[in-house]
C-alpha cells in the first residue's frame, strides 16, 4: 500500500502535528497490524538543492532504526513554512499475525531564517521520551544549535570540516552539551579493533608499552579519522599529546608516553573511499604491525624483531557509508565511553 | 576509564570501551564437517563472522570427517554451503579469503592415528602463523562419538597445550539420561578441564532468551512483584506446528522430553526464576541457575503421574492440509512408545517461588509454532466495582514472547468507553521487531565467538546438566515403567486434554 500523505504550504508546526495525527488514526483504523515507529527521532536539516543524497542515505538508515525523520529543507528562495507529512510501512501491509512497522517523515521546506528558530518548529513535532538524533551534513550550524535543547545526540562527520582544528574544536564544542556520534570516529572503528587484538595476547601487552612509533594512512580529506585513531592510542595509553606540525600533506609529531616519546604521522594517501587507509605500528624492539586495506578485509603485515616477516588477510566485507550511518544511529542509542577522551586527545594535537 | 599501563599484563587497554573485544587467533577444527549441522549452521555462521570481522586476525579452520576429500573438495562443500544457508548474500573476496583457511583430514573418530595428522595439520598451521593458535574443538558429530573424541584427543596429548589454550564445544544432547550424562562427564573430566568445556544449548545464544536476562535485571519495575506474594503460576510453551520430518530416527530414541524439556525449557525456567547475579561473570550466573534447579524436587516415582502428561499427535489437518499421526511417520517404528507431548508441573523450592506451580509443555503437531513465558499475577485482593462491571477484570499477565513476534506483553485492565465503569483486558506490547530492525547474528555466530574467547555464560556448566537430568530421570523411569501410551491428541489441536487437568481449578493453558 502507498504512503499516506497530507501537504501545505505556508502553514504551522501546529496544522503540522495535527495532520500527522489524523494520518496515524486512519491507518491505525484501517490496518490495525499497524505499529508507528517509536525507537528515535531523526532530524536531518539538508540545503534544499542537495536533499536528494541524502534522502537515500536516511531511508536505507530507517530500514534498521523505526524512527520519526523530519527532514528540514532549507531553501534560499523560500518565505513561509511548507510541509508534507507521510506515513507508510516498511514492511508491507500487516496480515495475520504479522504486524507492520510504520515509517513517520515530515519534510519541511524552511527559509534560511527560520534555521536559527529551528527548535520552535521542530520542537512540536517530536515524538516524547524517546532520544531525538540530529544530523546537518550541510552544516547548518544555526539549525543545530537551536536544536540543542530538543536533542540528545548530534551526528556529525568531522570530515567535513575541511580543517582538521576547525573539525576537533566544532565536535568538542558540541560534546559540551549533547553527545557526539562522528562518522569520521567510526570509519576507524574496525582499526581500533584490529589494532587492539595485536595487543591483546597476554604475552604481547608488554609491548604496548615500547612502542615508538605511529603512522596513520587516510584520504586526504579524512584527516580528521586519522586524527582520532590517534587521539585514541594516546587516550588509551596515557601517552601526553602534543601539537602535531604539518610537512606538505602529512602531520608529524611526537607524543610523550611514559618511557619515551612516540613518532605520530597522518600520511596522506591516494584512494576512494573515505577514512583509513592504513595504520602502521613500531615498538623500541624492531617489530611492527601494519594493516592496509585489501581485498576482502584488512591485508596485515608482521615484522618481528629478528627480522622475519608474515603477511595476512584479517576478514571482513566493508560496511560502505550507509552502513557507517547505521552503525552512528545504533550506537546514537547505546553510548560508549572512549570517544570523548580521544576527541580532547586529537582536539590537543591540533590546537 | 584510563588503564594504569603499569597494569598490562591483567588488562588491555586498548580492548576496554571497544564495541567488539578481541578475539584471540585460534585454529577450529569441527568434528562431523560434513554433517548436517555444519553445512546448515555452523559453516554459516563461520563465514558472517568474517563478513563482519569478527573472527580473530589469525583464524583457520579443519573439518574432520570420515568422509575421503581433498582441501578444495571441502572447500567446495563449504562454500555450497554458505551460499545456500548463510544469513546474507556472501560477499566474493571474504568468502574466498575464508576457503584459503580451510583444511580437511578425513579419519573415522575412533581411529588414534587420524588424530596424529590432525595434530600435524593443525602444528603447520602454527608454523605458518609464526605463534601457537589456540585450538577449538568443536564436537558436531552422533552423541555416541563424544567421549570417543574426547578420549582420542587425549591420548593424542592433544588436550591441552603449554603455550596456548586448547578448548571444547559440545554439542546437545549431553547425555540420554542422568547415568549416561554422569559417564561422559566422567569421560570429559579426565580429558579436559571444566573450565575448556563449552557444551552449547544454542537457546542461549537467541538473543530473545538473553532478552529475558535483559528484562529481568535491567528493570527494577517487575522485581517487586516477581515472587510467591503475587505470582499465581508460570506457564512456559514451546509449541511447534511441524511434525518431526525426516529425523524419524533421532526422533523416536528422544521424545519430546528429551529434545526440549531437559535443556531449553529448563534453561527458560532457570532464567526466569534465578536471583540477580552479582555480576554476569559466567560462573556467577551458572550459580545462580544451579541453585534453581537444585530447588526442584525430583518427583517420587508415585508423584509423576499427578504431575506429567505425555501425549502423542494423531492423524489431524494443520494450515488445512492432512497429516499423518506420528505412527504413521516415516521411520516410526509400529509400536513405538515415544511421546511427541510432554507437560509437566513443577515447583521451585525456595523463599521467592514456593508454592507457585510452574507449567511447562511443548509438542510437536500442535496448533501454532510459539515459545514463550507466562507469567499469571494473583487477582487482585477486593473488588470494588459493581459485579456485572467487574466480569472484565482479569489477573494481570506478562508474556515474554521467544519466537516467532519476539518481545514483551503485559495484560492490565482498562476502563471500556462509555458512561458504566466496565473494565475489559486490554494489552501493553514491546515487539522486539518495532525496534530492533537490523538483523540479529544467528545463535551460533555468538557462542562460536564466545568459545573462541573463554566466555562461558551462554554454555551449560557440569552440574547444571546433572541438576537438569536429575529432574527429568526420575519422569523418564515412571514413563518407561508405565503400560498406558501416551495419550492421543489430533494434529493441529492444542495438545492432549489431560493436560488441561495438571493446572487445577480456576487455571487454563494459554491458547495456542
Amino acid at each position: 500500500m502507498d504512503d499516506d500523505r497530507w501537504y501545505a504550504v505556508n502553514t504551522t508546526p501546529a496544522d503540522v502535528e495535527s495532520a500527522l495525527r489524523e494520518l496515524q488514526f486512519a491507518r491505525a483504523r484501517r490496518s490495525p497490524g499497524f505499529v508507528p515507529a517509536r525507537v528515535l527521532n531523526l532530524v536531518a536539516i539538508v540545503d534544499a538543492e542537495f536533499s536528494g543524497e541524502v534522502e537515500n542515505r536516511l531511508e536505507r538508515l530507517r530500514a534498521a532504526h523505526p524512527s520519526r525523520l523530519i527532514l528540514c529543507k532549507v531553501a534560499e528562495e523560500q518565505e513561509g513554512l511548507d510541509a508534507t507529512a507521510s506515513i507508510g510501512s516498511t514492511m508491507g501491509e500487516p496480515s495475520g499475525d504479522r504486524i507492520a512497522v510504520g515509517r513517520e517523515k515530515i519534510e519541511l521546506t524552511l527559509a534560511p531564517r527560520h534555521a536559527a528558530a529551528l527548535d520552535t518548529i521542530v520542537g512540536r513535532l517530536l515524538i516524547g521520551d524517546v532520544p531525538t538524533v540530529v544530523w546537518a551534513p550541510h552544516r547548518h550550524a544555526d539549525g543545530l544549535d537551536s536544536l540543542r535543547r530538543h536533542a540528545q545526540v548530534v551526528l556529525l562527520d568531522s570530515q567535513d570540516e575541511p580543517d582538521p582544528y576547525d573539525a576537533m574544536e566544532r565536535a568538542r564544542s558540541l560534546s559540551e552539551h549533547m553527545r557526539v556520534v562522528d562518522l569520521a570516529w567510526l570509519r576507524s572503528a574496525p582499526w581500533r579493533e584490529r589494532v587492539a587484538a595485536t595487543f591483546d595476547p597476554p604475552r604481547l601487552r608488554g609491548d604496548l608499552r615500547s612502542i615508538t612509533a605511529v603512522t596513520v594512512r587516510h584520504r586526504e580529506d579524512s584527516a580528521a579519522a586519522g586524527l582520532l585513531f590517534c587521539g585514541w592510542m594516546a587516550s588509551r595509553l596515557e601517552w601526553r599529546p602534543l601539537s602535531l606540525t604539518r610537512t606538505g600533506v602529512d602531520r608529524v609529531g611526537r607524543l610523550r608516553a611514559r618511557r619515551g616519546e612516540v613518532a605520530v604521522r597522518l600520511q596522506s594517501v591516494d584512494m576512494q573511499s573515505p577514512g583509513l587507509g592504513g595504520v602502521t605500528i613500531e615498538t623500541a624492539a624492531g617489530e611492527s604491525v601494519s594493516f592496509d586495506r585489501g581485498p576482502g578485509g584488512l591485508r596485515s603485515h608482521r615484522r618481528e624483531r629478528d627480522g622475519r616477516e608474515q603477511t595476512w588477510t584479517v576478514f571482513g566485507a566493508s560496511r560502505g557509508e550507509a552502513g557507517i550511518l547505521a552503525d552512528g544511529v545504533r550506537i546514537a542509542l547505546s553510548p560508549g565511553s572512549i570517544y570523548e577522551p580521544a576527541l580532547r586527545a586529537a582536539h590537543a594535537m591540533v590546537a | 576509564m584510563a588503564v594504569a599501563v603499569e597494569s598490562l599484563t591483567e588488562v588491555n587497554p586498548l580492548a576496554l570501551g571497544l564495541e567488539r573485544g578481541p578475539v584471540p587467533p585460534t585454529t577450529l577444527t569441527i568434528f562431523g564437517a560434513s554433517g548436517d549441522l555444519a553445512r546448515r549452521k555452523l559453516l554459516p555462521a563461520l563465514y558472517n563472522l568474517a563478513h563482519d570481522g569478527a573472527l580473530p586476525a589469525r583464524f583457520n579452520l579443519v573439518g574432520i570427517s570420515r568422509a575421503e576429500m581433498s582441501d578444495d573438495e571441502y572447500r567446495r562443500f563449504a562454500r555450497e554451503a554458505i551460499v545456500s544457508f548463510s544469513r546474507r548474500p556472501p560477499d566474493t573476496q571474504v568468502l574466498e579469503g575464508l576457503l584459503t583457511r580451510l583444511r580437511y583430514v578425513a579419519f573415522g573418530f575412533d581411529e588414534q592415528e587420524g588424530y596424529g595428522r590432525l595434530d600435524g595439520v593443525i602444528s603447520e598451521l602454527d608454523a605458518e602463523a609464526g605463534l601457537p593458535l589456540n585450538r577449538v574443538y568443536y564436537l558436531s558429530t552422533a552423541p555416541a562419538f563424544f567421549g570417543v573424541i574426547m578420549e582420542r584427543l587425549k591420548a593424542a596429548g592433544m588436550n591441552h597445550h603449554r603455550e596456548t589454550d586448547v578448548r571444547i564445544i559440545i554439542e546437545k544432547p549431553f547425555g540420554s539420561d542422568l547415568a549416561s550424562a554422569r559417564a561422559l562427564q566422567a569421560i570429559v573430566s579426565t580429558s579436559f578441564r571444566e573450565r575448556q568445556v563449552f557444551r552449547i544449548d544454542h537457546y542461549l545464544g537467541k538473543e530473545t532468551v538473553q532478552n529475558v536476562l535483559a528484562f529481568r535485571f535491567a528493570n527494577y519495575l517487575f522485581e517487586p512483584v516477581w515472587n510467591r506474594n503475587y505470582i499465581d503460576h508460570v506457564q512456559i510453551t514451546a509449541a511447534e506446528d511441524l511434525g518431526i520430518g525426516t529425523r524419524a530416527g533421532y526422533y523416536d530414541s528422544s521424545g519430546a522430553l528429551r529434545d526440549l524439556v531437559q535443556n531449553h525449557m529448563l534453561q527458560l525456567l532457570t532464567l526466569l526464576c534465578m536471583e540477580p547475579p552479582a555480576s554476569f561473570d559466567a560462573d556467577k550466573v551458572r550459580d545462580e541457575k544451579v541453585k534453581v534447579l537444585e530447588a526442584i524436587r525430583p518427583f517420587r516415582p508415585e508423584e509423576v503421574a499427578l504431575n506429567t502428561v505425555r501425549g502423542r499427535y494423531t492423524d489431524g489437518v494443520i494450515g488445512g492440509e492432512r497429516v499423518p499421526g506420528y505412527l504413521d511417520e516415516d521411520g516410526v517404528p509400529e509400536h513405538s512408545g515415544t511421546e511427541t507431548y510432554a507437560a509437566l508441573r513443577l515447583e521451585v523450592h525456595n523463599w521467592r517461588w514456593a508454592g507457585v506451580p510452574i507449567f511447562l509443555r511443548t509438542g510437536k503437531r500442535l496448533a501454532r509454532k510459539v515459545t514463550e513465558i507466562a507469567v499469571t499475577l494473583k487477582p487482585v485482593p477486593h473488588m470494588a466495582f459493581q459485579n456485572a462491571d467487574s466480569a472484565g477484570v482479569q489477573p494481570n499477565q506478562l508474556v515474554l514472547t521467544v519466537q516467532p513476534n519476539e518481545g514483551v506483553s503485559i495484560s492490565l485492565g482498562a476502563k471500556v468507553p462509555g458512561t458504566r465503569m466496565s473494565i475489559r483486558p486490554v494489552n501493553m506490547e514491546f515487539l522486539y521487531g518495532t525496534t530492533f530492525l537490523s538483523e540479529s547474528p544467528e545463535a551460533y555466530e555468538r557462542l562460536i565467538t564466545d568459545a573462541m574467547r573463554g566466555d562461558a555464560t551462554l554454555f551449560t556448566r557440569n552440574d547444571e546438566v546433572d541438576a537438569q537430568w536429575s529432574i527429568i530421570d526420575p519422569i523418564l523411569a515412571a514413563w518407561r515403567a508405565s503400560e498406558v501410551n501416551p495419550a492421543p491428541y489430533e494434529a493441529g489441536s492444542e495438545g492432549p486434554e489431560e493436560a488441561q487437568g495438571l493446572l487445577g481449578a480456576g487455571r487454563h493453558w494459554r491458547t495456542l
